[in-house]
């Protein structure tokens, strides 16, 4: 298991180098700017993981709390002068705490009617903003989100606010790395599994949900704020279930339920969106096909179909060496929980 | 009184309308057990249809209902085999993926064709009918009738031929329907093409006393998913009274409350019921 790690531990060095590496070799600044709006996708997709991957509650109001976080700094700043970091450590808590209330009341359902009851609240999050004109602005949207600046250092140009986002996002793909791993995220994945053998394991079901479903929608607004700190623009339709379906794209290209797996969908998804970009208004008659193959022939994602490979050559090499015999579908089971 | 009466009025017609769109939704449930997202999809495809059978090729109302009707269908069937038939055994979240994937795509094919703007589909009746001092526009009448024969037509093929039967019987107890030599494919060809062709009627109806463009199936089925969950999913009789509930609550509240807030009024009232009642108004018999 020891070569497994360092394995892994390369993998993360070559990917980091690689994002830091990019602004350098970019060729224009918008493929910066691309890349690190796909990164702050990448943050939100990784909240969604951790519930609809991890936990197996597929959360359709995603973009609805992402929307909440990034309302937060856009509105204190704008409008009550609030400085964008104090505005920005309060989008993660405010998303969580509308977050808990919703999982207390969403998560007593199960399956499609949780997902329903759930699209349901992300579409109330969405009017509440459309229609709150006097608070949120209405239609027209925030306008001139200042840009986030510590001390002298002001993260006005692309390049210093890619570096800001891809901070928060090792940030996250770290503290995501060690909640997974803990006993917290295991009884997470039991949920995911089985509710009744999570149940029968000792492990308090209603109180599992919640904690994931709100970490999650922490995660959201946290993404949330850095979207209004980077765009510097908010409009109601943040909030809208499309921007969900996006995420859940992300989540499943990569893999859903690995740890990676959200980054590198959101990241390659984005690109393939943005080579699309030549067909204007009509992508969405290549991407919705391509969505619909994807969950038919690549069910599992980028990484997870890779967790299976690796975990089916590992069983066949022990099996070679007489050692004890694993079954190939299990093991890729597990493979995709700890990838 | 007459105030009342057009509220009234306006809740039968919205009623009408979600309910067919729910009944749609509700039976291939019952057999799919998915949520289907491409549901809102079919609604609008069919009104587009009916827009250019009507429009562009000057067929009467009725003809175009009727063609509308069979094209979604016919479309329904291919997306049943082409898509959810096999990813029978996947995961729910893949075939709620798999559906939003024919959902966009479908939109984007509509907005490629006729654009991203409004479109109108003028009325067949424009007279409004008198009753003492009480007013009604034909055409919702047309549409509370219509929606009433559909739904009396669709309760007597489902309870009195054997056809109907299959398909009551698959959303029962799918293995148990098999033994006794129901085909499971027929059943499922069968129901998406009646599903489809609600949803294509309902569009229809509705179009001319509301606007048609792309997005217009999302609203309609955000809330015909409140409604099957309110009447519990797989229920017939559910999804009628859920759509007349919303219909009314909507009708009522854009009225006596607010205008502005009408939309929010379905999804609110889904939250508090589930708040409180979490197995839906009517638990189903099909589960």
């Amino acid at each position: 298991m020891r070569v497994d790690y360092r394995m892994e531990y390369v993998f993360y060095g070559i990917l980091l180098l690689a994002a830091v590496a990019f602004p350098f070799f970019a060729t224009n600044e918008y493929q910066v700017y691309v890349m690190a709006l796909a990164f702050i996708w990448a943050i939100s997709a990784m909240g969604l993981n951790l519930i609809a991957g991890y936990t197996g509650q597929l959360n359709l109001a995603h973009a609805g709390f992402m929307a909440i976080g990034a309302y937060t700094v856009g509105l204190l700043t704008v409008d009550y002068g609030v400085p964008f970091w104090l505005a920005f450590l309060l989008a993660g808590p405010i998303a969580a705490v509308v977050g808990f209330f919703a999982g207390i009341l969403s998560l007593r359902l199960k399956t499609h009617f949780f997902s329903i009851f759930t699209l349901c609240v992300g579409y109330i999050i969405y009017l509440l903003i459309e229609k709150g004109d006097s608070f949120t602005h209405g239609p027209v949207g925030v306008i001139g989100i200042p840009a986030p600046s510590i001390g002298p250092l002001v993260f006005d140009t692309t390049t210093s606010v890619y570096f800001l986002v891809l901070a928060f996002l090792v940030l996250t793909i770290w503290v995501m790395r060690r909640l997974v791993r803990s006993i917290v995220g295991r009884s997470f994945v039991a949920i995911r599994n089985s509710d009744d053998l999570a149940e029968a394991l000792g492990i308090n079901l209603m109180r599992t949900k919640v904690l994931a479903f709100t970490l999650s929608t922490f995660i959201a607004g946290l993404s949330g704020g850095l979207f209004a700190g980077f765009v510097r623009f908010l409009g109601p339709d943040l909030a809208r279930e499309y921007h969900t379906f996006d995420l859940i794209a992300f989540v499943l290209v990569g893999g859903i339920g690995t740890l990676m797996g959200p980054v590198l969908g959101a990241v390659a998804l984005t690109w393939v969106t943005q080579s699309l970009q030549f067909l204007e208004n009509y992508r969405m008659i290549v991407f919705g096909p391509m969505l619909i193959l994807l969950v038919m022939f690549f069910p599992h994602g980028i990484i997870g179909t890779f967790g299976i490979w690796m975990a089916r050559r590992r069983a066949n090499a022990g099996k070679r060496s007489n050692t004890q015999a694993v079954l190939p579908s299990r093991s890729g089971e597990e493979a995709r929980a700890n990838a | 009184m007459n105030i009342f009466f057009q509220q009234v009025l306006n809740g039968l017609t919205l009623g009408s309308v979600y309910s067919l769109v729910a009944l749609g939704l509700t039976l291939v449930y019952g057999i799919l057990h998915i949520p289907n997202f491409a549901h809102g999809a079919f609604f609008m495809v069919g009104a587009y249809i009916s827009f250019y059978v009507a429009g562009d090729l000057g067929a009467n109302f009725w003809v175009a209902m009727i063609v509308s009707a069979a094209a979604v269908a016919v479309m329904a069937m291919i997306s049943e085999r082409l898509i959810f038939h096999p990813l029978r055994n996947s995961p729910a979240l893949h075939d709620m993926i798999a559906a939003i994937g024919l959902l966009l795509f479908l939109e984007a094919v509509v907005q490629a064709i006729w654009g991203a703007d409004f479109h109108r589909l003028p009325a067949p009746y424009t007279t409004i009918l008198r009753f003492a001092d009480l007013t009604a526009p034909a055409q919702r009448v047309l549409i509370i009738g219509a929606a009433i024969v559909l739904m009396i037509g669709l309760q007597i093929f489902l309870r009195r031929t054997t056809t109907g039967s299959t398909i009551v019987a698959t959303a029962q107890n799918r293995e148990g329907a098999a033994l006794v030599g129901i085909s499971p494919l027929k059943v499922s060809l069968l129901t998406f093409a009646i599903s489809g062709a609600l949803a294509a009627v309902a569009a229809t109806l509705f179009a001319p006393i509301n606007l048609i463009y792309p997005a217009m199936g999302h609203l309609v089925i955000l809330k015909a998913f409140v409604i099957i969950i309110l009447g519990g999913m797989g229920s017939i009789p559910g999804a009628i009274v859920g759509g007349m509930v919303i219909g009314f609550a909507e009708s009522f509240g854009a009225f006596y409350i607010s205008n502005n807030y009408k939309d929010i009024i379905a999804f609110v009232l889904l939250v508090f019921i589930l708040s409180l009642r979490p197995q839906g108004l009517f638990p189903s018999e099909v589960r």
